[in-house]
């Protein structure tokens, strides 16, 4: 039983990476909402304008940056130049079937009256399960802390009617914050149009309910193949799996007391 | 051999992992697939040596287990990242969290094998002694087992692709180590079950592995490559050497079968810290997520449900 089913709306992001402009806005009001601390490192990565790399502890939304040698069609002037310039705003999935809230073992992980999915902070113990268990490799745990932190999707603001911080701050709508299921219906309606606008290659991602998750509360509308931003192409809860894996480690505990039963059997050779 | 081998093409973010690499450090981790494995068929074969009348390989076996889960629970505390609060794990209990079940499972696992050990050293509360052996020697199996469950239950591609092998690997790497216990600290007379488990455990524990290699597909690689590879090569040779050494000159020679135990126990952790760097090494390379995820949705697509 979920609270959708009570009733309530599932709340969810959709990210149209179409009109991300990569300000990282998202990024610096996350951080700054969230009283992040900052990663540690001012380093330079060399990878176009993304000196953020991944989701982590200390990075809630990743803008990642990807520059391609491929002309983007345009309505207007037949082709643009030689390069395209991909920017989407990363987050975490907030899974309807999420690993690491399966595998959680403190109940730290929870799921919300809002059907995402939030760490408490007060009892997790660091065991780094859920780190192990995302498909995606969103959760981390801060060193120095260890503890592991991930996107709450600002379980504190929305809760008093307010959107998530990087929603709040993105100056394009490319992240859109309302209920999953009229998100849905813009993010289709947005597809349609940049498909007559002649991008095929515009498709949606997570936002599937048969997916190997289930579909994600955060989905994206994506220009490339998700492996190109770094999203793994058909990521699967692994809980899925967990009967199939109960059941073999039964068999092999059997075979193990049935195999060293049997070492006892027969004549004392002394 | 990764001369021969054909490259797969694919796209990634700046060739960057998708996945976090494990927290888990491999002391303390691998080092608790080993120890919880010897532990739990320890406790099988003490109970076994108990109740046909072999009272120096209970005694051992009883200790070494009580020895093996101390070190277990120091390991898992240890590794958490804020172990004040590992009695976190004992707020809830979770079927879908093997982490949960394994902390019950140790939590009742760990006093019977206390207590046998206890009442065998003291000789206080026989009859309790024994009681606790078998229920040790029960649980001892779910504890050599679920481990396996435990690493394959992630997004992890060598540890979840071998999940229906790698519990036949780790009951056998225990049977293994549990072996090389008795034959390294029982006298000869009474150390014919644990020849038999050793022999038995790396039969099954080689010839499951293989298996696991095989089915892992792309991610089967991190069995063969770098340390993990090593580590590996290592762990066969010395389990099927210390098994057959145990089970020929072992049975007369008290030195020989000494050191048939050692090389065996050895051999047994080696392959736990095999698979558990493999499977770290499954997580670095973005191949592994993205080149089996490409050809199953590709294979998706050809069959339309």
């Amino acid at each position: 039983m979920t609270t959708t089913n009570l009733g309530m709306p599932r709340m969810g992001f959709f990210t149209d990476t179409s009109v991300c402009i990569g300000c990282k806005a998202c990024e610096v009001a996350c951080k700054e909402w969230n009283a992040i601390p900052s990663d540690g490192k001012l380093e330079l990565t060399g990878e176009s304008f993304d000196n953020t790399s991944a989701l982590g502890a200390n990075t809630w939304r990743h803008v990642a940056f990807i520059e391609q040698d491929k002309p983007i069609p345009s309505p207007d002037q037949g082709n643009s130049p030689d390069v395209r310039w991909l920017m989407a705003s990363d987050v975490c999935k907030h899974c309807t079937h999420a690993a690491c809230l399966d595998v959680c073992p403190t109940g730290a992980l929870f799921r919300t009256e809002f059907d995402t999915v939030v760490v408490q902070q007060d009892v997790c113990n660091g065991c780094g399960y859920c780190v192990s268990a995302c498909p995606y490799g969103v959760l981390g745990q801060r060193e120095g802390d260890g503890r592991v932190f991930k996107c709450t999707m600002c379980y504190d603001r929305i809760g008093v009617g307010q959107e998530p911080a990087c929603a709040k701050a993105c100056p394009t709508k490319s992240i859109q914050f309302g209920e999953l299921n009229e998100l849905r219906d813009r993010a289709q309606q947005r597809v349609d149009e940049l498909h007559a606008q002649g991008l095929h290659e515009a498709k949606l991602y997570g936002e599937s309910p048969d997916d190997g998750v289930g579909g994600n509360g955060a989905f994206f509308l994506l220009l490339d193949e998700p492996e190109t931003y770094g999203l793994p192409p058909d990521p699967v809860v692994t809980t899925r799996d967990l009967p199939q894996m109960w059941k073999h480690a039964a068999m092999a505990a059997g075979t193990l007391l049935a195999g060293l039963a049997a070492t006892f059997v027969g004549r004392r050779q002394k | 051999m990764s001369k021969h081998r054909h490259e797969p093409t694919f796209t990634s973010y700046y060739g960057r992992p998708i996945l976090k690499e494990p927290t888990w450090e491999p002391l303390d981790i691998a080092g608790y697939l080993f120890t919880g494995g010897l532990a739990g068929a320890s406790s099988i074969l003490a109970a076994g040596a108990e109740l046909t009348g072999r009272p120096r390989l209970a005694r051992t076996t009883k200790l070494g287990a009580l020895v093996a889960i101390s070190v277990s629970a120091v390991a898992l505390v240890h590794d958490l990242g804020k172990p004040s609060r590992f009695y976190n794990m004992l707020r809830v209990a979770k079927p879908t969290s093997p982490m949960s079940m394994g902390s019950w499972l140790l939590t009742a696992y760990g006093p019977l094998a206390a207590a046998t050990a206890a009442s065998d050293v003291t000789g206080i509360a026989p009859g309790v002694g024994r009681a606790a052996g078998l229920g040790a020697g029960v649980l001892g199996s779910g504890v050599a087992s679920y481990t396996a469950v435990l690493i394959a239950d992630t997004a992890v591609p060598a540890w979840h692709e071998s999940r229906k092998q790698l519990p036949f690997v780790f009951v056998g790497s225990a049977a293994t180590a549990a072996g090389g216990l008795g034959l390294l600290t029982a006298p000869c007379a009474e150390a014919g079950p644990a020849r038999r488990a050793a022999l038995g455990g790396a039969a099954l524990e080689l010839a499951a592995s293989n298996a696991m290699e095989h089915a892992a597909g792309l991610a089967g690689e991190t069995f063969h490559d770098g340390k993990a590879g090593m580590m590996l090569r290592a762990a066969k040779a010395l389990t099927a050497g210390g098994a057959l050494l145990g089970a020929t000159l072992g049975r007369r020679s008290r030195a020989a079968a000494a050191v048939s135990g050692a090389v065996l126990l050895a051999g047994s952790a080696l392959t736990r810290f095999g698979i558990f760097e493999a499977g770290r090494a499954s997580t670095l390379d973005p191949k592994y997520t993205v080149v089996p995820q490409r050809e199953r949705l590709e294979q998706k697509e050809a069959v339309p449900s």
